[in-house]
């Protein structure tokens, strides 16, 4: 652990150092190369690894994640950047029936190592189309791995272990965490798991379970919890296909209460999905009803105030735990 | 720079080729075994739906006659003649159409996706246009690992109006990647006829606007295609990047298996089969020696033959297990 870096510059540090052990690994995306990304999220690897390893393509994202999954079927490792997560909508055919169902379909005569990596989320200003949190859209995929890092070191993890893992991995990089600062990890070969939920905080009150920038939201809330005797743990899932129940399982058997917060609209989201198999599966741990703290059932909002209105806060994170305890 | 259009080659008209047996087998396997696969459904052993090609057979027979193992190809839904022309086998192919544990895809992709990686195969997509890209995909791989390999792509005429195919073509293009597009133009998009969804009559024109060469060829004359193929091969192989080839042929079927082609115009289908690539390639060779009529039967004989104990194999099959419906959805 040495220098600080923040979650926007970590994505860089992460891709090379996957492409210098490994030749097969290569960056495609609009803009990733020459000019280091919209998001300046993959500046210097064009310098480094060159115009063949580091692909500027046309606007094109049905191209960009067809010619990824025919590069991956063929012996490459590539890495495909969707820019804002909201264009996976571009080319959901190729990721939802192409890419989620080319081992399966073919009898696993081919594997599909790639990595699609795209900017996140709300609370920027960006407008509708350009601030969805996108990762609910392939819950209901199978074939694919899902991952929401909300920490440096979770995103430099995971990154990595998209990049070497064998399968289609979505990694969603939230845009409104680009300035959150942590440490470089250098010079570990063993990184941060698919199908691992951190626990970010220990408690025995009730039990937030939350992603990337309700992560934060939630820690705020327990903090503020504390304060009134109540002791929340925080639980970030940080992959959700494949889902780490078990560590969200463990910390009920000591709250016996689950407060989940997403970025999201409820229908068709993890933190449903989550409530309903606590609920069907784990019913005898539960002392009160489950929460469920969504985004509000509306695209997202442009002006600052609605924006922020449409966000789980923290004071509801804090409201609903503080009923929960009252139950 | 942009190449003109060129004109339909004739090669058929300068007699049969050497090869002409080879070629009229190639055919005739996936004539044969195409209408197996209409006998099977109409027995209600293939489930889901078929879409078959005959009539089109030399377009897959010609383009892979030239190609190497190596080389890679996509196709369509209507795909079993290219998957077959790359070097599948035969029982594989009735296997997994069946849906018997010893298909190609262990029974998990059916009659529109039919796969041989082994051979190059790499997928028969069910998507209109969802394989372009991948294809361009593997021309990459052939680019970035220096193999020397061309990625094929077979796409039908009403693909030329999905997104994919100008994301794919324009891509290729631009990183001058090995690529062949071979249109099949069958003349209809499902049930409608290309000029009531496409305001041009020769598709290879679409490549202008990619400024690689647009070749229209006689896709019912298996040594035009073959011609026009190892032109595209040269230029892809040397880095001059992709070709698109439009080879005009006749689907003689209906667009699947619940549709009889009520809308195609009287005399239509009569006078396609007069063009009938089989009949056309047999009529060359009987041209160019009178005695080859005895041995286009005995060819016949001996693949209806290869055709039925494939596909008797195959029915000896057993399906797969039920519990390895679980199997390779994930590495």
């Amino acid at each position: 652990m040495t220098d600080l870096i923040n979650y926007r510059q970590i994505i860089a540090v992460a891709i090379a150092d996957a492409m210098r052990i490994d030749p097969d690994v290569i960056l495609i995306g609009e803009d990733v190369g020459a000019a280091g990304g919209a998001f300046k999220t993959t500046v210097g690897l064009f310098d480094e690894f060159g115009p063949e390893r580091v692909l500027d393509t046309p606007i094109s994202e049905q191209a960009i994640v067809g010619a990824a999954l025919g590069a991956a079927i063929t012996g490459m490792r590539p890495v495909a950047e969707i820019m804002f997560a909201d264009f996976a909508g571009v080319c959901f055919d190729q990721i939802a029936n192409q890419v989620a169902k080319y081992r399966y379909m073919t009898g696993g005569q081919v594997s599909v190592p790639m990595t699609i990596r795209m900017a996140n989320g709300a609370g920027s200003g960006f407008g509708a189309q350009h601030s969805q949190p996108a990762e609910n859209w392939f819950l209901n995929v199978p074939g694919l791995k899902i991952v929401v890092p909300a920490t440096v070191e979770d995103l430099y993890g995971l990154l990595r272990s998209a990049i070497a893992d064998d399968n289609p991995v979505l990694v969603f990089e939230h845009k409104n965490l680009f300035a959150i600062k942590g440490h470089v990890p250098y010079g570990e070969t063993e990184f941060v798991p698919i199908g691992v939920a951190a626990v970010v905080r220990t408690g025995s009150d009730v039990t937030i379970v939350a992603t990337q920038q309700m992560r934060y939201r939630a820690v705020e809330a327990a903090a503020i919890l504390e304060t009134e005797g109540i002791s929340a743990a925080v639980i970030d899932p940080r992959t959700l296909v494949p889902f780490d129940d078990a560590t969200v399982i463990s910390s009920l058997q000591e709250t016996s209460r689950l407060l989940v917060v997403q970025e999201a609209p409820e229908s068709g989201s993890w933190g449903a999905s989550l409530v309903s198999r606590v609920v069907t599966g784990h019913f005898e741990l539960l002392d009160a009803p489950p929460v469920l703290i969504s985004a509000e059932n509306i695209p997202v909002p442009y002006a600052a105030d609605m924006e922020e209105a449409w966000l789980p806060s923290v004071q509801d994170i804090v409201s609903a735990a503080r009923k929960q305890c009252a139950y | 720079m942009t190449e003109p259009v060129d004109e339909l080659v004739p090669a058929l008209r300068h007699g049969a080729p050497s090869d002409s047996s080879q070629l009229l087998s190639e055919m005739l396997r996936i004539r044969f075994f195409e209408e197996e696969v209409q006998q099977l459904f109409s027995l209600n052993l293939v489930r889901g739906s078929t879409h078959l090609m005959q009539g089109q057979e030399a377009i897959p027979v010609g383009v892979s006659s030239v190609l190497f193992k190596t080389d890679t190809m996509t196709c369509t839904y209507r795909g079993h003649g290219a998957v077959l022309a790359k070097g599948a086998a035969m029982d594989a192919c009735f296997g997994e159409i069946l849906g018997r544990a010893g298909g190609l895809c262990k029974g998990r992709g059916g009659s529109m996706h039919l796969t041989d990686v082994s051979v190059g195969a790499l997928g028969s997509n069910a998507i209109v246009g969802a394989h372009l890209p991948i294809s361009v995909g593997a021309a990459l791989t052939s680019k970035l690992r220096r193999t020397g390999s061309v990625s094929v792509a077979f796409l039908g005429d009403g693909a030329t109006n999905i997104g994919t195919f100008h994301e794919s073509v324009n891509m290729a293009a631009v990183w001058k990647l090995p690529v062949i597009f071979v249109i099949e133009n069958n003349q209809y998009g499902e049930y409608s006829p290309v000029a009531a969804t496409t305001p041009i009559s020769r598709l290879a024109d679409r490549s202008v606007s990619y400024g690689i060469p647009g070749v229209f060829v006689d896709g019912n004359d298996v040594v035009s295609v073959r011609a026009v193929t190892i032109q595209a091969l040269e230029r892809a192989r040397s880095g001059l990047g992709p070709t698109l080839i439009e080879a005009n042929t006749y689907r003689q079927v209906g667009h699947s298996r619940s549709d009889p082609g009520a809308y195609r115009p009287e005399g239509e289908l009569d006078a396609w089969l007069l063009k009938d690539p089989i009949l056309q390639l047999e009529n060359a060779m009987i041209a160019s020696d009178p005695q080859a009529t005895s041995h286009i039967a005995l060819v016949r004989e001996q693949v209806k033959l290869e055709v039925i104990q494939a596909r008797d194999r195959a029915l000896s099959w057993p399906e797969p297990p039920v519990e390895a419906r679980f199997e390779d959805v994930y590495s």
